[in-house]
């Protein structure tokens, strides 16, 4: 998959109760999810954000609470992508399991300003910054986890194995 | 070469041979549970999957806490999803108002988590477990999903670091000072990815209530989990409770860690977590002072009898400061019973205390203590992050119940042995 889109950045350790409070956590439409998103940090920001766009945020994004509603609201509110120094790990396999492309990379983290254009190819793990005119190329993804994102996300994968066992039996 | 404890859980639950950090396995799960945020996204994709039944009927456990007794009707209708489930599948751990609890501190309590087990909760403070020796992780909705469809989880095998605690514990230090503490010279990120594995005399001397409420928040120092090798007291408690016959491991006296941090107990005084991270952590001395509007006794941290005993010996006789709401919310209905019966409801009450059926309510900002712009409470909760309890603009300072209860009398974040 290729995206491209406009960078939006973020500080180290944002929490999963900043990107989705807990008060809005009585609904898991992802719709009504994305109206929230980011909504104590910045009021404004579903508001600036458009559809494609990119986070790259600072060390520990979404440390916290496991709700999966943290990758589903930034996904329905358009994100396409989050780059982020490092993950805090219940987010990571989250983010994963939805299909939401996520990477780790402290180079671009600390090269890449906000209104920056980033095009990104998941499969390949490049990502080019245009107005910079820099490329990198970061580490793949375990085989077992690009097969689960090959696949379309975890629910697939549950699919795939579920008709793997009842042909075994 | 030895293994750790979480190596040794891990073989025993995979079918790769000679594990290696950083090796991604299909792991076997003894126990999975969900409650009322984390459940109904995971139902609706299991109803999705084709799955005809869950992996195990005694296995799976649906606990509405979070928003629970219903808050509202949206809350109402996401609580009505996990009793239907359980009703359409046959689910024997669903626990109904009135018998449920705070799900970390009631599964340990039913004897349905155990010591050895590969334990998956669809909620970050599933690590709790690990305080009975088990390798219990928080996950997200759909790897539930896929938990309960499948009976095993996908995951990599995490290097461990050590954590070994000595010296003798001051006057009301207890398990969640020792791990503030921990968290605020490791920092939110200081084991991301990893597991901690607190040991040492220190350890070996803490009862179970405060060994859980030190491996509950292995999560705020970003780890996989928290995991204390089982002993005389863990079996003490199991006896009675145990579901299931369990297996207990040990690590190896020449396993590898990726760390080892030794921690003289005998410096740390009570600690208080400022906002909004909870590794802000500063020992008492430094912190008294700060004027609160609230103070919260409860959770999955510190909801369970040992730590209302601990509130109720400083409230006893009491009263609770003018300007200030103390609520406190025994995390389980035996934990309140057994608080009633030993006449520390009613030492509450009559300090001008209000106590609340168990719920996670304030915690998370849901519901039963909601703080408004500008406002401040003590908790014996773990997260402070911006907006936690409420209001953006409010505060969250993090204690011990003992902390908590003495500054509830005094208006302002303060120390036990300032209460008369």
């Amino acid at each position: 998959m290729i995206i491209k889109g406009k960078v939006w950045k973020f500080k180290d350790n944002i929490d999963t109760d900043v990107i989705i409070p807990a008060r809005y956590l009585n609904t898991s439409d992802p719709k009504e999810l994305a109206l929230h998103c980011m909504e104590d940090y910045d009021s404004e920001f579903v508001k600036k954000i458009n559809q494609g766009d990119i986070i790259v945020a600072g060390k520990n994004f979404g440390c916290g609470s496991s709700r999966e509603h943290a990758p589903i609201a930034l996904k329905s509110a358009g994100v396409s992508c989050i780059i982020a120094r490092s993950f805090a790990r219940i987010f990571f396999r989250n983010a994963i399991n939805i299909g939401l492309p996520i990477f780790e990379s402290e180079e671009i983290a600390d090269q890449c300003s906000e209104g920056d254009f980033l095009k990104v190819d998941t499969a390949r793990g490049m990502i080019e910054n245009i107005n910079k005119d820099r490329a990198y190329k970061l580490n793949p993804l375990p085989a077992f986890i690009q097969n689960i994102i090959s696949l379309g996300g975890l629910r697939e994968y549950v699919k795939e194995e579920l008709k793997r066992r009842e042909k075994n039996v | 070469m030895g293994k750790t404890i979480v190596e040794k859980i891990l073989s025993a639950h995979t079918d790769t041979d000679n594990l290696r950090i950083g090796d991604i396995i299909k792991a076997r799960v003894d126990f999975t549970f969900a409650n009322d945020i984390t459940a109904p996204i995971a139902l609706k994709y299991f109803k999705e999957s084709g799955a005809r039944q869950v992996f195990d009927k005694k296995r799976v456990g649906l606990i509405p806490d979070h928003f629970a007794p219903n808050k509202d009707i949206k809350s109402a209708e996401q609580c009505k999803l996990l009793k239907e489930f359980a009703q359409e599948y046959e689910i024997e751990n669903y626990f109904e108002i009135g018998k449920m609890g705070i799900e970390h501190a009631l599964l340990p309590e039913k004897g349905l988590v155990l010591p050895g087990d590969v334990v998956v909760g669809a909620d970050s403070h599933t690590d709790t477990s690990g305080a009975l020796g088990a390798f219990a992780i928080g996950v997200g909705s759909t790897d539930f999903a896929a938990v309960i469809a499948l009976g095993e989880i996908w995951l990599k095998v995490p290097p461990t670091i050590k954590f070994i605690y000595s010296g003798k514990l001051n006057k009301w230090v207890g398990g969640k000072d020792l791990i503030l503490y921990t968290i605020s010279k490791i920092g939110v990120d200081g084991a991301n990815y990893k597991v901690m594995e607190f040991s040492g005399e220190v350890i070996k001397g803490l009862s179970m209530d405060n060994r859980f409420t030190m491996c509950n928040m292995a999560i705020e120092a970003g780890a996989k989990t928290g995991i204390i090798e089982p002993d005389e007291i863990t079996l003490a408690y199991l006896k009675g409770r145990a579901k299931r016959p369990y297996q207990i491991y040990k690590s190896d006296i020449d396993a590898h860690y990726e760390k080892i941090i030794e921690i003289d107990v005998s410096k740390i005084e009570p600690q208080v977590a400022f906002p909004h991270l909870p590794e802000n952590a500063k020992p008492i001395s430094k912190a008294k002072g700060v004027k609160i509007d609230q103070s919260i006794i409860g959770s999955c941290t510190n909801g369970r009898i040992e730590d209302l005993r601990i509130a109720a010996e400083i409230l006893k006789g009491q009263q609770v400061h003018p300007e200030v709401r103390l609520i406190i919310i025994p995390a389980t209905q035996d934990i309140y019973l057994q608080a009633l019966r030993e006449g520390l409801i009613e030492i509450f009450i009559t300090a001008g205390g209000a106590v609340s059926t168990p719920t996670c309510g304030p915690c998370l900002g849901g519901y039963m203590g909601i703080l408004a712009k500008g406002e401040r409470a003590i908790s014996t909760t773990n997260r402070n992050f911006v907006g936690r309890m409420g209001h953006p603009e409010s505060e969250v300072y993090l204690a011990s119940p003992a902390l908590a209860a003495a500054s509830a009398i005094l208006g302002r974040i303060a120390s036990p042995e300032e209460v008369k």
